[in-house]
This record gives structure tokens, sequence and C-alpha cells, in this order.
């Protein structure tokens, strides 16, 4: 329909960094500009409006009377197409929330309409300069599909602007629409699954059949949809609760039986909830718990990277907000794995985005949602390999607080179910039976409705709205809508009972939604609550003051069935027990036989410092300022270990220390331990490597080994390949093993599997990766410390032994080894070491601490030197050794062998280290010192190496420094804040 | 002077509204400086404008109001300025002091409380543009004071805190509106460097703001605004670097809100 446009633009002479930002960007997508590119914001305002309040409205609201020049088109215009115009805009249907926003900005000037409200709508254009229009056309639009917008949520058009909105949605199809399933054969039941879009097997499948053949009836759309959602991979884990054949041996349920079994066995006095509901958990102080929550959000991110890692943000803040009866987020985490930033065009497959773009977008996303929220993201990593080209891989953590005893909830019959939050629209259908899936060449168009545009803004409203109905008392349980929509949530939370939900009651973005549409839509930012109905009008009354959507969708049963009507015509009566437990169980084979590596046949290491630099280059291990900096970590006033440390604030932290509760110093340690590289030798070695560095994390910051819970974030390739599956169950059994020697119970955990990329002929599959998650309590954060030196005369300690495990080590990666010797984790003497560290800083004996995994002591000690900004001295000779011969200096410098700390110790403090330390291997291998600043290696009196700290610095901070000049986060999802 | 008491101690309302998300931290500052503090959503007080009569204090926290759709704090700015701008205007008029961080100040200023150099109506005589490097950026930076007329600012103020911003960058419309605002004291925060000296030296300047200016007063000195945030610098671990033998000093945000309840406190008790 027709509208009013409003164009707003800086003016002349004043900086336009969106259009900056958009020369650069179609610089890099192969379309170089010899002018400047100039930048508008498009606003599309309802035609019902008159031009003097258009004008009025543009100069007081849109544009900025100091800054910005705008320009005024009436609804009839028809502008002839500009050559060198670009023009990006939200497809139909995907959030705009800026014009949400306008459309509130139009009423609080006092423009309303009768009936409709009035309409308003946004783009971005981009005006190349005169010089560069011959550049126009294809290649103009070429350039622009890979760098100003993504076509799976965004419009590209060219030359001429938008001509108007969206019209309003079609009508709903209402339909009951059965199904006919029972008289069909298999082939026919796998076309059914398939072309619905359901990814349930042929053994569901024919379990669905049955159910209903023994009803004497056909299933209907919104059945099967329930079914299929509920029933998906995303919400069920049917390969890990299901049957695995390994061997000989029947492993039943490998969560279970192994992970949640340590759990259980470990029986930690600080466990409150574990596995049972969205988050772990844990004791906090007298009053209160923390909880902790990991997501992935992989498939999304791969498509719309933006948007894939906003709504993961907003999924997993969404989860703590939903534990227990509501807790508060305190701090979120985000960890990635990409392929190699600097990979060249030629070698990213058709259907894939470009590694740079995914990863600029993925932290776009997080950077967008998470700062809004008003929720500091406090620690991360990242980590880059090939094979993540298909699937890269997006977690995201969160951290919240709530009241021990309203660590449990519980619903009843006749409590009504209350949505508030976001309006339902066609976004994310399919997300949840989608992401179980694995990705292809067409997935980037066929599966578009799975992915969503965040609002922030509208999540940190119904954070506030539970907190508050929480402290009221007005809700006897909560969960929030993720993947699935209504149909999991609501279903999750009517188990043991029934429930009775009436689809025509739920808000709608647009009218045109099939009943079924509605209830699995994932649609954001909303959460479900179990309200009493003594409490229904003041539950809604704080809605309205909180400026929050509530809406009473039914009622809770004990009717043990699931009905959904659309106003008086049922859509769906389903059988709960059928639903939550009729999934058959799963059945795969698995198995296992070691890689064919070998360690590779390379000459010494020449020239020491230069593999240093080289090692500390690597983006492994090369500084993530670019990306931590861009997170708002210091927001809820906590922070006490911050995610950069040192004296020039750039050096890497181990994780984060926060303070949740102001005005007190008890605190929460946080940190993470990740290397998928070790799986391609030895998916064992990766697992416990994981753990253990998560662990080394904690103790290193000051943390307490024993009140500490983890969390196992699980990303596989294709398990349906038994190499793929038993290489899985071989890690899983190395984690517990090890988990159980540390007493680290694992509160809450998730798997993504099936991470493999079809690329023509070619499978590329991720390496096995767990991503092991630690939280520790301490009664003092004032007692934790960081890496950063922090005395001019400290000396230099080793805790732990150095073994020849350069296998999967970054100095081999970077001689072009993969190797075999992996790291293992002797687990007696990795806990001595956890505990005897832990036990030293706890006695201040230790003044700084960082720990040893890629790159190991080389890297270690230059990033200590590069916090401190201080000279080092170490001797390679004193480095405490086990194993045959004689070690090169490369072996002592780059091993990467696990239970290793290097920390600063006061020279009046020795005496105390070693008393702490009890029969835990420890060596003095050197000291800091002021008088210059290079870092040496020695062995005994032979400098081997001397390289200045500044060339170090350099080193490490060049390789992931993406600055502004290169910036190219999509302008379209803009700019700065 | 008279001793406090609890119950002469400073009123603070602390505004909410959707996608205002610092108002714990800084209700908590204001009240480890003797005060109290109640919150109230924008939706309650454009319906009872005159709840603003009770305090002494109006703090406008950090955040994204509204998303920081269209401009950071325009929409904020806009709605306040339509539905209750005279109410505010009054509440200054009568010796109320007001506070604005971070997105608070970028409101103040869309609204026109912020640098207000005439007593007149509402109008935005400055801007915040987007950071020079284009990005949001979170980091501790460096501010002092210097001659100002805020009523409760000192001239020899230097304090570190953390900045958390994207647009942050004092635009203005001639460079003369520059040499008047500091002329005439209505700069009341600037970044500065090692020495001392204002700086729009990246990253002491985290947004190229000309001459290093973070914060604003106004014509009556009774309104302040500054893009970083004391409400996150007031523990001793708040501090990057208290953990070195030799500190770079205590995060001393609490300055701010101590010498703003100090004042108002004054204020009660002489009146």
């Amino acid at each position: 329909m027709d509208a009013w446009r409003v164009e707003v633009e800086v003016r002349q002479g004043l900086p336009d960094p969106a259009g900056t930002a958009a020369r650069t960007a179609l610089a890099d997508a192969g379309l170089p500009l010899r002018g400047s590119v100039r930048s508008r914001r498009g606003f599309l305002l309802d035609a019902r409006l008159d031009r003097s309040a258009v004008e009025k409205f543009a100069a007081e609201v849109l544009a900025d009377p100091i800054t910005d020049t705008f320009e005024v088109f009436a609804p009839t215009d028809r502008p002839a197409p500009v050559e060198g115009r670009v023009t990006v805009r939200p497809r139909p249907g995907v959030t705009d929330q800026v014009a949400i926003s306008v459309q509130k900005a139009l009423a609080d000037s006092g423009h309303t309409a009768t009936g409709t409200p009035l309409a308003a709508g946004t783009y971005h254009a981009w005006f190349l300069a005169d010089a560069d229009r011959t550049c126009g056309g294809d290649a103009l639009h070429r350039a622009a599909e890979r760098s100003l917008a993504n076509e799976v949520v965004q419009e590209i058009l060219m030359g001429a602007p938008p001509e108007g909105l969206p019209g309003p949605g079609g009508e709903a199809d209402l339909a009951v629409h059965p199904v006919p399933i029972r008289d069909l054969d298999d082939a026919g039941l796998e076309t059914l699954s398939r072309d619905g879009g359901l990814a349930l097997t042929i053994r569901e499948m024919r379990a669905v059949q049955a159910h209903f053949a023994a009803q004497d009836r056909e299933p209907t759309r919104t059945e099967l949809e329930t079914i299929a959602q509920t029933w998906s991979e995303h919400c069920k884990h049917k390969t890990l609760t299901g049957r695995i054949r390994f061997g000989d041996e029947v492993i039943d349920n490998l969560l279970k039986s192994e992970i949640a079994a340590v759990t259980r066995d470990l029986d930690r006095e600080f466990c409150v909830s574990v596995f049972v509901d969205n988050a772990g958990i844990i004791t906090f102080d007298d009053e209160d718990s923390v909880c902790i929550k990991v997501e992935t959000h992989n498939r999304p991110s791969a498509i719309e990277p933006f948007g894939g890692a906003a709504t993961g943000v907003g999924g997993v803040i969404r989860d703590v907000l939903g534990t227990g009866l509501g807790a508060r987020p305190v701090a979120s985490t985000d960890v990635f794995c990409f392929a190699p930033p600097d990979t060249p065009d030629a070698e990213v497959p058709a259907g894939c985005l470009h590694p740079l773009r995914v990863l600029k977008g993925v932290v776009a996303g997080v950077r967008d949602y998470g700062n809004p929220m008003g929720i500091p993201t406090v620690h991360g990593a990242i980590h880059f390999d090939p094979d993540f080209i298909g699937n890269p891989l997006v977690y995201v953590g969160n951290i919240g607080i709530l009241p021990t005893a309203k660590a449990h909830k519980k619903a009843h019959p006749g409590d009504r179910v209350v949505v508030v939050g976001g309006r339902v629209g066609r976004d994310g259908i399919h997300g949840a039976t989608f992401s179980s899936l694995g990705l292809h060449t067409d997935s980037e168009m066929v599966s578009s409705g799975a992915v969503q545009i965040g609002d922030p803004i509208t999540e940190r409203k119904v954070m506030d709205l539970v907190l508050r109905a929480r402290d009221a008392e007005l809700f006897t349980a909560v969960t929030d809508c993720g993947a699935g929509g209504l149909s999991s949530a609501v279903g999750e939370m009517a188990e043991g009972l029934g429930v009775e939900v009436d689809l025509a009651l739920s808000p709608l973005k647009y009218a045109g939604l099939a009943p079924w549409e509605i209830w699995v839509s994932e649609a954001q930012e909303r959460m479900v609550l179990a309200v009493p109905p003594e409490h229904v009008d003041a539950l809604l009354a704080l809605c309205d003051e909180e400026d929050v959507e509530g809406a009473v969708l039914g009622t809770f049963t004990d009717s043990g069935r699931i009905v959904l009507r659309y106003r008086d015509t049922v859509h769906a009566d389903l059988d709960l027990d059928f639903v939550h437990d009729g999934v058959p169980v799963f059945e795969r084979e698995a198995c296992w036989s070691p890689p064919e590596v070998s360690d590779p046949d390379l000459p010494e290491v020449a020239d020491l410092g230069a593999a240093l630099l080289a090692v500390l280059r690597d983006p492994n291990v090369a500084s993530k300022e670019w990306v931590i900096r861009q997170y708002d970590h210091e927001v809820q006033a906590g922070s006490a270990g911050k995610p950069l440390v040192g004296i020039a604030h750039d050096g890497p932290g181990d994780g984060a220390v926060i303070a949740p509760k102001l005005g007190s110093t008890r605190g929460v340690v946080l940190s993470s331990g990740l290397n998928p590289r070790y799986s391609r030798i030895d998916p064992a070695a990766m697992a416990e490597c994981a753990l253990d560095e998560a662990m080394r994390n904690v103790v290193a910051q000051g943390g307490n080994p024993d009140h500490t819970a983890v969390l196992d974030n699980y990303s596989w390739a294709n398990c349906a390949v038994p190499e793929q599956l038993g290489a899985l169950v071989r890690a899983t059994r190395a984690l517990c093993s090890l988990a159980r020697v540390y007493r680290t119970p694992f509160v809450s955990g998730k798997d993504s599997l099936n991470n493999s990329f079809q690329d023509g002929d070619r499978t590329i599959s991720i390496p096995g990766c767990i991503l092991v998650t630690a939280m520790s309590v301490v009664p003092d954060v004032t007692a934790t410390i960081t890496s950063a030196p922090v005395r001019p005369d400290g000396r230099l300690w080793i805790i732990g032994r150095t073994r020849r495990e350069l296998g999967g080590s970054v100095h081999w990666k970077t001689r072009g080894a993969l190797g075999a010797s992996v790291p293992r984790v002797r687990a007696e003497e990795g806990r001595d070491v956890l505990f005897g560290t832990a036990r030293a800083i706890e006695a201040r004996a230790i003044s700084a601490c960082h720990d040893l995994s890629e790159g190991g002591l080389g890297a270690a000690v230059a990033e200590m030197a590069i916090a401190g900004r201080i000279g080092v001295e170490i001797d390679l000779d004193r480095v405490l050794l086990d194993g045959d011969g004689p070690f090169r200096a490369e072996e002592i410098l780059f091993s990467e062998s696990a239970s290793r700390f290097v920390c600063e110790v006061p020279a009046d403090r020795e005496a105390d280290l070693r008393a702490n330390l009890h029969e835990v291997p420890a060596a003095e291998i050197g000291a800091f010192t002021t008088s210059h600043r290079d870092l040496v290696i020695r062995r005994g009196s032979t400098e081997l190496a001397r390289v200045p700290v500044d060339d170090l610095v350099r080193a490490w901070k060049a390789p992931l420094d993406f600055d502004a000049a290169h910036d190219s986060i999509d302008p379209a999802h803009g700019a700065a804040r | 002077m008279t001793t406090p008491t609890p119950s002469d101690a400073p009123r603070v309302l602390v505004l909410r509204a959707p996608g205002i998300n610092c108002e714990r931290e800084t209700a908590h500052a204001f009240e480890r400086a003797g005060a109290t503090c109640e919150f109230l959503h924008v939706k309650r007080l454009r319906k009872e404008p005159s709840r603003l009569d009770g305090f002494q204090i109006l703090a406008f926290p950090g955040g994204f109001a509204y998303g920081d759709d269209i401009a950071a704090g325009r929409v904020l700015a806009h709605e306040l300025r339509r539905s209750i701008g005279d109410h505010l205007l009054g509440f200054v008029e009568r010796g109320g002091l007001v506070l604005g961080i971070c997105n608070g100040f970028q409101a103040l200023v869309r609204l026109g409380l912020l640098p207000r150099t005439a007593a007149g109506p509402l109008v935005q005589e400055v801007s915040l543009a987007h950071n020079l490097s284009d990005r949001y950026e979170c980091r501790w930076v460096t501010l002092t004071t210097g001659p100002n007329r805020c009523v409760f600012l000192p001239d020899d103020l230097t304090i570190h805190v953390p900045a958390a911003h994207g647009e942050g960058r004092i635009e203005v419309a001639d460079p003369q509106s520059l040499d008047h605002l500091e002329a005439e004291g209505y700069v009341a925060f600037r970044y500065v460097d090692e020495n001392r000296s204002p700086t729009e030296a990246y990253p002491l300047n985290p947004n190229g703001s000309p001459r290093g200016i973070a914060g604003l007063t106004d014509v009556t000195g009774r309104v302040l605004g500054l893009m970083p945030h004391p409400d996150r610098a007031y523990e001793a671990f708040h501090a990057p670097r208290w953990r070195s033998a030799v500190p770079a000093g205590p995060p001393d945000g609490m300055t701010i809100f101590r010498a703003m309840v100090d004042s108002a406190r004054g204020a009660t008790a002489h009146a």
C-alpha cells in the first residue's frame, strides 16, 4: 500500500559512518569504488497522514536537528530509478523493530487513526558517487548481496526506492485438515515426513500411524505438527537418550547412564536442581542460588549470522528467566567456532557465507541483543578450523540468580495458561525440526522461515515483568517459548496434567495465520506462565504497567490430554503420555577405531623467538579484543574480573569474575574449555582436556574447585554415521570419568548433532566438539586474581609436569602438522594440581596465575608479559619434564600438556607456596623483571631467544583486529549504538 | 545546617522505561550516598507528572530506551517532551537536580534539557553522534572536571569510570557553539590523557568527541549528564587494576552521587 517516504541523511561535511562502512563492505565484496558512498535511512509512513504532519514529524523525530537533513516524498511520487542507488529493506513478516518505535512516536505526536493503527516501515539506502555510477547494475547488485544485505531476511532494490508498505495479512486457513496417514505405506510416510518438514524417521512415522489407527481416525495437521515438534532431536535428544550399539555393548540412554550418573553419584550438597529445569541451579549464599545454561544456535547462525546469534542470546536468557520461578540474568557467555577469517573466497562452498562475514554478523548479533538487554557479556572464546565452514558453532550462555526458595515450580489444574511478550507471526516455523536436519547447499533458501530477528527491548520488558510477578507470587510455573513455540512450552508445562488452549486468543503480528502456525511459531520474546485464576487480574494489571502484552490462552487441566481449539473448533486432542513418551526408542550403531595419525618428523626449530611469534599470531591464540570491546561487560556493576586484564587493559583473562548482588562481594567465577582440534586425534583427549581447561581457568582466577558445577555442550557431525557416534561415546566416557575424580557435577547440557554440510559429493563434518563451561562460587571476589603480573620482582613458577604432547598443538599447526601425541589428562595428578594451586592462591602465595593451554608454556608466559608490559626471563632446563631422553626446546616451550599453570609468586612467599602445594610438582623457572622489556628464553646459561614484549604485543593483537576502516558488519543491521 | 537523619534523606526518582537497564545500580549508588530511591515507569509518570513534586533528584539511568531506535534516546526524549516537558522544566526551575548517565544523557540532550544555554522552552541544541570508530565500545576512561557551572560538581575532580556506548560524540551546529559551551562552563567532564590534558585521541577518548567533551551541564547548573558510567565505578573491585601493587587509583564514581545528594540535602535543609 502507498506510503509517505522520508529519507534522512547526515549533513554534508559531517562524518557518515554508515556510508563509510558500506564503501568498505562493497570493496571487500569485490567492488572497489573511487568515490565515497552516502547512506540514507528511509522511513515509510501511513498515507493517511498529511504533508505538514509528515514534515513536522520528520523534523522532530526522524532527523537530528543538528546533524541530519531530510527529504519527504508523497505517496504518489514514483521517482525514476537512479543509477548507483541500492535500497535494502526487511522482507515482509520479518521483525522491523524500528518501525514499531516509529509507530509509537507517531502516537506520542498525537497521530492516531480509526480502524487499523498507523503503519510504518523502514529501509536503508546507499548512493554511489557520480564517478562510480558506471559500476552500477549487476556488479553492484552482486556486491550488495554479499555485503549490504542478507536476502534470507532482507530484500535488495536496485535503483528505485520502495513503493510502499506491505499490505495487511491475508485470510487465515482455519480448516482442521485431517492428514490421511492410516493407509500410507513406508514410502508414503517418508514423503509425508519430508514434504511436511516434520523431520521424523520411518519408525517414528509408523508409531504415529499406529497411534491414530488404534483410535480409528486420522491425525489433524495441528496434531502432527505437535508431535513432530515434541519429538524433534532438538527437543528430545533422541540420539543421546536412545539405544546405542557400540561394538558388543548396548548403551541405553547415554545421557542418563553416563552424564547424569556422575551428578547423581557425586551427590554434591551445593546442587539445588539439575537436569529437570531450563538451567542447572547451585547454591550461592544462604538466601540465593545461581543457575546457568549454555545453548547452541548453530543452524540459524549459519544462514543468518546476525539474527541467528541474536535470537540465540535471547533464547538462553529466557531459559534462565524461566528457571525455577524465574531467575534474574546477571551475565552472558559466548563461544564460537568458525572457519579461518582469511579463508580464500574460492574455498567457500556454494550455500555458505564467508567465515569473516559469519564472524562479524554473529558478533554484531550478540552485541545488539546482549547490550540492550543490560546483561553483561563477560566471557567467551573463539576457535578456528576449516571444517566449520559449513557449520559454524555459536554457543551462548547465561547465568542467573534467584531465591533458593523459588527454585522449584509446579502448575496446578485450574491455573490459566498466560502468554506474555511478543506477538506471533510466521517467524521460525519449523525451527526445531530444521535444527535437527543437516545443512546443504539449498538450506539458505528452503529454511528461511526458521530464522528470525530478535527484539531485545521486548525481552527486557518481559524480564522485568516476570521478576516482578515472581516477587508478587502471581504464578505457579513459568517456562520460555523456544524451539517448538507454544507446542513445546505449553506441552512441557502440562506434563502430568492436561491443558486446553484456544489459539484464537493469541495476539498476532498480522492476520492470516492458521491455527497450527500459531501453535508452533517460534516468534521470539515470549514466556508462558501458569497463573491461578485469582491472580489473573493482578498479573494483567502488572503487564499493563510494564508495557507488556499478556493474553490468557487457556487452562491447565487434569485430563491427561492436550486439547487445542480455534474458537469452537477442535484442532487437536492428543494423549499427553503419547506426546511425551510415545517416541520409539532411537537405535543407532556406533563404532570406534583410532584415526591413522602419526607424529611428524620435523627439524629442530632454529629460531625459537620466531616460532613463538608464529604461535601468538595463530588465530586460536591471538587476541580477541576486537570482539570483546563491543560487548558491555560492565553493566549491572558486578564486574570484578574483566575479560581483558593488566596494565594496558588488553591482556587475556582466563574467564570472568562477577559479584551478582549489589553491595556484596560474594561472587561467581566463570570459565570454559574447548579444543576440537584434539578430536582429530582422539575425541577422549578433546573431552578431558576441555574439562581440565575449564577447571584450570576457574582455579587460575582464584575460584574454588570444590564448589564448581560444569556444563557439557556437544556439537557433533552426523551421528547416523557409526564412526561419529562412536567418537561421541568415547568422548563422553572420558569426560565423565574425569568429572568423577574432579568431583564436578554436570548441572546442565545440550547437544547439537548432525553438524555436517553437504557440498555436492563432499561431506564436510565438523570435528567433534564438547564445550565445558564451569561456574564456581567464591566467598569474596576481592581474593581472586588474574593472569596479569602485579609485582615488579615476582618469581615465575610452573606447576605441573610437561610431557612431549604436541599432537594437535598450535606449534605443530603453524608448521603444517597435526601429529598423534595429543595431551591426555592424568586424573589424580590433574586433581592434585588444581586443588594444590587453589590452596596456594587462597593463601596468597600466588599473585597472578595463567593456565597453559593452546600454545603451551611459550604462549602463557608471553601473554603474562603482555598483560604486565614487563620483562620476563625463563630457563627451560628448570621445567619439570616427564618423558624419555632429552627434550627439544620447542617441545618444552610448546607442548600442550594439561594440568599446568604458570604463576607469579612474590619473592617472600615461596615457602607458603610449597607448603600449600604439598606434593604437587612445581618449580621456579624464572622471574619478571623491570630491568628490560624482553621475553628471554634460556636453557641453563645459553640464551635461545630474546623477543621484545612490544613485538609480542603486535604479533598477538594484529591478526583479529578488524579495525574500523575495514569494518563491514552488515550496515543494514546498522550501525553501532 | 542540620545533621541529616534518614527522614531528611534526599529522595531520588529513578526513571524506568522500556530499554532503560541501569536503574538498579544507579539507585544503589544513590542509596550508598545517603539518598532514598523510588523507581517510576515513564508510563506512570506521564499519567501522574505531579509525582515529581515529591523528589529532589531525578535520575535518567543508562540503557537503550526504546531500543535506541531511530537514534539513541530519541524516542524517549520525544515522548517526554510531548507529554510532560513542562513538568520536567518546572522540576528544574524549582531547584530539582537531574542526572543523566549514558543513554540518560543522550535522552536529556535530545530532550533539550542539556545543555540548555538559555532559560526557555526545550530545544535540542547539540547532538551525540556515532563514535568515530563506528563501533559500540566498552572501556575504562579517565575524566576531569574543570571550571563549570554545575552547582554540585567540584572543579578539580579526576575520576576513573567505564564508558560503554556507540553514540557519544558531541556534535554542534558550528564551531562557535563549542567555544561558547567551554567559555560559559557548560562542559562538565572531559576525557583526559595521562597528563590530565583533554584529548580527542582514541582510545583515551573512545568516541572522538571534540575537545574531549564527555559531559555537560545546563544554564542552571542543576542538570548534569555524561556518557561514561559512574554507576559502575564505586566498589574497589570495579576498577580494572585493583589487584596491582600500585593500583591506578580507586574508581570514584561515588563522588558524583555524593556531591548531588549532599547538595540536595543542603537545599532541603535551607528551605
